[in-house]
């Protein structure tokens, strides 16, 4: 018996000890909350290299209001319900910012503790209902995805000219939420859905999702789910002899779905809102960066990390203090283009509702890797084909 | 009609790994009484083995006999002593706890200790397409099922036929009296381990190409085979290949026909009749209770 | 239960009332989180550790409490009507499982569940009109108690805590009476006791009906503690730990929930700070533990006890054979 109550006055005091710390106060305090293992392990694994590449660079160069960051970083296990644990502990450490969950799915959930605990929270979630809940705290560091559809619908059905297309799309927040918007993007269009083919995240087998796509008779395919998931889907395609065009979103030509995929990569095209074969000086910077630093090259998902921090960092020298609120209210009006901040990569703004607005690219995959073939403005005007 | 072919095809070819998995599974039943939870992740194991062994510059046959040495010290020899044999006096359950117990340690220290992503593993089979009759059938499938089916149909054939075989039955039916008749209980075990690994190998070699190599694709393989060994029935060999074929065929009909959401619960259902209605499976002979 | 036992007992009693007082948030969701998950492996103690019976789908029973509170509270209804609504639920289900299930030999029942609770699982997965599917449920609020708000953590932790030590009570009572009794009896050798005219079959029914009550219970009081439930926690996976957690802490001994709710909830916890090796570590805990204490955490005092008392036997029995020697030598 004595055994038990020991180990019951350990488990409290190690309860203690985990719980709380002060906030430092000559350090910037940012929780870096991602998925570092289940699905999203590669999304969140990178986002968190780009991340730590950011803190890197910037406290060489002598931190922010000269204070250096200081990034404490945890496993959400790609686990909503974890997610909502590590951002609670993280509003008990008093942090400035939360950097992540990366997936939708998390986010969703997370963030209304860093919404009650009034700290800015950037994400890399792209489901169009993250920024419609009314949460003035947080920040996108990528389209939602009631900007990128309308760009990919115009191009399935002003470039591509398909009359008719099935969708085979994830059945979670991300997926969901893309389905609804590329479905309303494509409303008012010359192409028809005629297939919604769902499938669930962790799927290994996608016969019978391709069979079906096969069976509609689609001029063409959308593939939209997480990273591992499009590599299956690709080679199934592959494998099954699909022949017409696939096209996707940023998580359909990722290195990692490229690696992933082999052969059957060659020839998806996809809108891609970051990649980092995009020829702009800043990115092309970047990536030299990312592979010195970690040796591999880097994913959409490290350039939404890295962005973000320096989005962070425009943000707060706007305000000139360390005051969540007022950063978080900056965050809403900020402009930042890459000649007065490079680390940002590409220039953007925000809106009151946390979305960002910048250019975008139409990427296809050529003998294993991604070539951008268009450049898209921010909202609105047409598609400029790539000079190279 | 086609599609329905298509299907099947395809569902067997799915289901003849899950027969593979679910004959080490049964075959470490009958002979140890060791229901393994953790045979999902030794069938990961392996395949990150090769992958070890291919990024040395070995071919893949090479890798595919120095991953089978290894598994079978490791996952045989290893697993038997470390951890059936101490809990074999105290039943089942501690061994079944054990195991759950070590598939969390095997996929979570891969994880920790490789790496958290997935990785492309080479395929046995080059990517062709038949075309018969209007169905498309991949060589990769036919060539997964004819391997797979006779890799079965050599451990059964061992089983039955060989001396040794004969005596891994004898030990599996009644552990003293066939030490009584001389038969050395402990290696006989040691030999269905053995076999467990083997097949757990192969069984890597033909599905990872499509599953991809991540520390948790041994879940849901694990469960599919679990259920697949009981459907076809615990304590017969031939059953594990009918109840993986089951499985894997019904699965790709469901998610076509009916819903994919519901495709786990075609093979689901089927288990649940067979459980309650004839628990022994499909092929499996009824145990006695004893006294 | 010895003095030893009983000062023990007062001073976690008292850690349990004061500490949480000086923990922040995440502390004290922890340590409720804790108390859910002891109620539920209460439940799951009295059908495999008294009763024997091997049931791998808890986590089903607890799902559908968790579900059935969320579900009635976005309808309207309020917490404490669905609070013994959970429980009923969960009770009548597991009659209606344990029917048919319990017919089956012991290592075919735990089949049974784990299949039961796949298939609960794939309805909370896939039926969105119902349970929001794998969006889950959110935003789903706490309760209040006759006016008090059990909003804040501290607040609701109290709640949890008082049902816990409700509960237990309740269990302890239950063990004690000749029900109780004759539910050992099934564990120790169901055979025995059918001869002496015990109804295996209702018992075993009643044990597994009362275990997932239990799991009901502790699921409603999780959906308001997270406030967002989706089906990730009810599959098998988590039937599995909560199997884990009785075993570990000892099966049939009643402070065994404590000890094994601990190791599966509070240890990942503690390991966090291992990084990414956390879970390896507590999987090869768990198996280590099976090879060295096969019957959980809790039968160390107990077999310390058999060791001495071996060690004792043997030394009487040589001052026996000693005495016997001399005796004999004597008059050889």
């Amino acid at each position: 018996m004595q055994k038990r109550t020991t180990l019951k006055l350990i488990a409290a005091c190690a309860v203690l000890a985990t719980a709380g710390s002060a906030l430092a106060q000559n350090t910037i305090k940012i929780a870096n909350i991602v998925e570092l293992s289940g699905g999203g392990a590669t999304a969140g694994t990178n986002f968190k290299n780009g991340v730590e590449l950011a803190v890197k660079e910037i406290n060489a160069s002598g931190g922010i209001l000269g204070k250096k960051i200081e990034t404490v970083t945890s496993d959400t296990q790609s686990n909503p319900g974890v997610a909502k644990g590590l951002t609670q502990k993280a509003v008990d450490d008093n942090v400035f910012a939360i950097f992540g969950p990366v997936f939708s799915g998390s986010i969703m959930v997370s963030m209304a503790e860093s919404r009650k605990a009034e700290i800015p929270n950037f994400t890399g979630g792209e489901a169009a209902s993250i920024t419609m809940q009314g949460n003035p705290y947080i920040f996108r560091t990528s389209f939602t995805q009631a900007t990128a559809m309308p760009k990919v619908a115009r191009y399935i059905s002003d470039q591509a000219k398909l009359k008719s297309i099935a969708i085979i799309y994830v059945n979670n927040d991300f997926g969901k939420g893309g389905l609804d918007m590329i479905k309303k993007a494509l409303e008012k269009s010359t192409t028809k859905v005629v297939a919604e083919i769902s499938t669930d995240a962790g799927q290994v087998d996608f016969s019978a999702a391709v069979l079906k796509a096969k069976q509609s008779n689609a001029d063409g395919v959308f593939a939209y789910s997480n990273e591992e998931e499009s590599a299956r889907i690709l080679r199934e395609l592959r494998k099954q002899g699909w022949n017409k065009p696939v096209i996707g979103e940023t998580t359909l030509t990722g290195q990692k779905v490229i690696e992933l995929a082999g052969e059957a990569a060659n020839g998806a095209v996809a809108h891609v809102g970051l990649t980092v074969d995009a020829p702009l000086p800043a990115i092309r910077a970047f990536r030299a960066k990312f592979e010195k630093e970690y040796k591999y090259i880097s994913d959409h998902n490290g350039m939404k990390g890295y962005s973000g921090i320096y989005t962070l960092k425009a943000a707060i020298e706007k305000v000139g203090k360390l005051d969540r609120k007022a950063v978080a209210v900056a965050m809403h009006t900020l402009k930042v283009s890459t000649a007065k901040e490079p680390g940002i990569l590409m220039d953007v703004q925000f809106d009151a509702n946390g979305d960002l607005d910048r250019e975008s690219f139409m990427v296809e995959v050529k003998n294993g890797k991604q070539e951008v073939v268009a450049t898209l403005p921010p909202l609105g005007g047409a598609a400029v084909p790539v000079k190279k | 009609m086609t599609d329905f072919l298509q299907l099947f095809f395809s569902g067997m070819a799915t289901g003849a790994i899950y027969g593979l998995a679910a004959l080490g599974f049964t075959l470490l039943w009958q002979a140890s009484g060791t229901i393994n939870f953790a045979q999902g992740e030794f069938v990961m194991l392996p395949a990150f083995m090769m992958l070890a062994f291919l990024s040395f510059g070995a071919p893949l046959a090479v890798s595919f006999v120095l991953s089978v040495v290894v598994a079978v010290i490791v996952l045989g020899w290893v697993f038997k002593r470390g951890i059936v044999d101490p809990l074999f006096k105290y039943g089942m359950m501690p061994i079944v706890v054990a195991t759950i117990g070590l598939s969390i340690a095997m996929r979570n220290g891969l994880r920790a200790g490789y790496s958290a992503e997935a990785h492309p593993f080479p395929s046995l089979f080059p990517d062709k397409l038949y075309n018969i009759a209007g169905v498309t059938i991949t060589l990769s499938d036919v060539g997964t099922f004819a391997l797979a089916l006779a890799l079965v149909f050599a451990t059964q054939a061992f089983i039955t036929r060989t001396v040794t075989g004969r005596a891994m039955q004898a030990v599996a039916q009644n552990t003293e009296s066939a030490s009584v008749l001389g038969i050395n209980v402990p290696r006989m075990i040691f030999y269905a381990f053995a076999i467990n690994a083997v097949l757990a190998v192969a069984a890597a070699l033909l599905v990872t190409p499509t599953y991809l190599a991540k520390f948790d694709m041994g879940e849901s393989l694990g469960n599919k085979a679990f259920f697949a060994a009981i459907i076809g029935g615990f304590n017969n060999s031939r059953g594990a290949l009918l109840g993986g074929l089951i499985v894997g065929v019904c699965e790709n009909l469901a998610a076509a026909y009916i819903s994919p959401a519901y495709k786990d619960a075609v093979a689901l259902v089927i288990f649940m009749i067979v459980i309650l209605f004839k628990p022994q499976g499909l092929l499996g002979k009824k145990e006695e209770r004893k006294v | 239960m010895n003095n030893k036992s009983r000062l023990a007992l007062l001073v976690i009693a008292l850690a349990l009332l004061v500490v949480p007082q000086f923990l922040k948030n995440y502390g004290i969701y922890l340590l409720s989180y804790w108390l859910v998950f002891v109620i539920a492996t209460m439940g799951l103690n009295l059908t495999v550790g008294y009763a024997g019976q091997k049931s791998l789908g808890h986590a089903a029973f607890f799902g559908i409490g968790a579900y059935t509170v969320a579900i009635l509270m976005k309808a309207g209804i309020s917490f404490w009507l669905g609070l013994p609504a959970a429980a009923l639920i969960c009770f009548v289900v597991g009659v209606i499982l344990g029917f048919p299930a319990l017919r089956v030999q012991t290592i075919y029942l735990a089949f049974a569940t784990l299949g039961f609770n796949t298939a609960i699982w794939l309805v909370m997965r896939n039926e969105e009109w119902l349970t929001g599917g794998t969006f889950g449920i959110n935003n789903i609020a706490r309760p209040a108690l006759a006016g008090v708000s059990l909003e804040g953590n501290l607040a609701y932790y109290y709640f949890v805590l008082a049902m816990a030590v409700l509960l237990a009570l309740l269990l302890y009572g239950l063990l004690r009476s000749p029900w109780g009794k004759a539910f050992t009896a099934l564990r120790d050798n169901p055979i025995r006791a059918e001869s002496l005219g015990v109804d295996i079959r209702s018992y075993t029914l009643l044990s597994f009906a009362i275990g997932a009550a239990y799991a009901g219970v502790a699921g409603a009081l999780f959906a308001s503690l997270v406030q967002f439930i989706e089906p990730a926690p009810f599959a098998v996976g988590a039937s599995i730990m909560m199997y884990l957690m009785v075993v570990v802490g000892g099966p049939g001994y009643f402070f065994g929930p404590l000890l094994g709710a601990a190791v599966g909830v509070l240890l990942p916890e503690w390991l966090r700070f291992a990084q990414a090796w956390y879970l390896f570590v507590f999987g090869a805990a768990v198996v280590l533990l099976m090879i060295w204490l096969p019957d959980g955490l809790l039968s160390i005092p107990d077999r310390i006890r058999a060791k001495k008392q071996a060690r004792l036997a043997s030394a009487q029995r040589a001052a026996a054979a000693q005495s016997a020697a001399k005796a004999t030598g004597a008059t050889a």
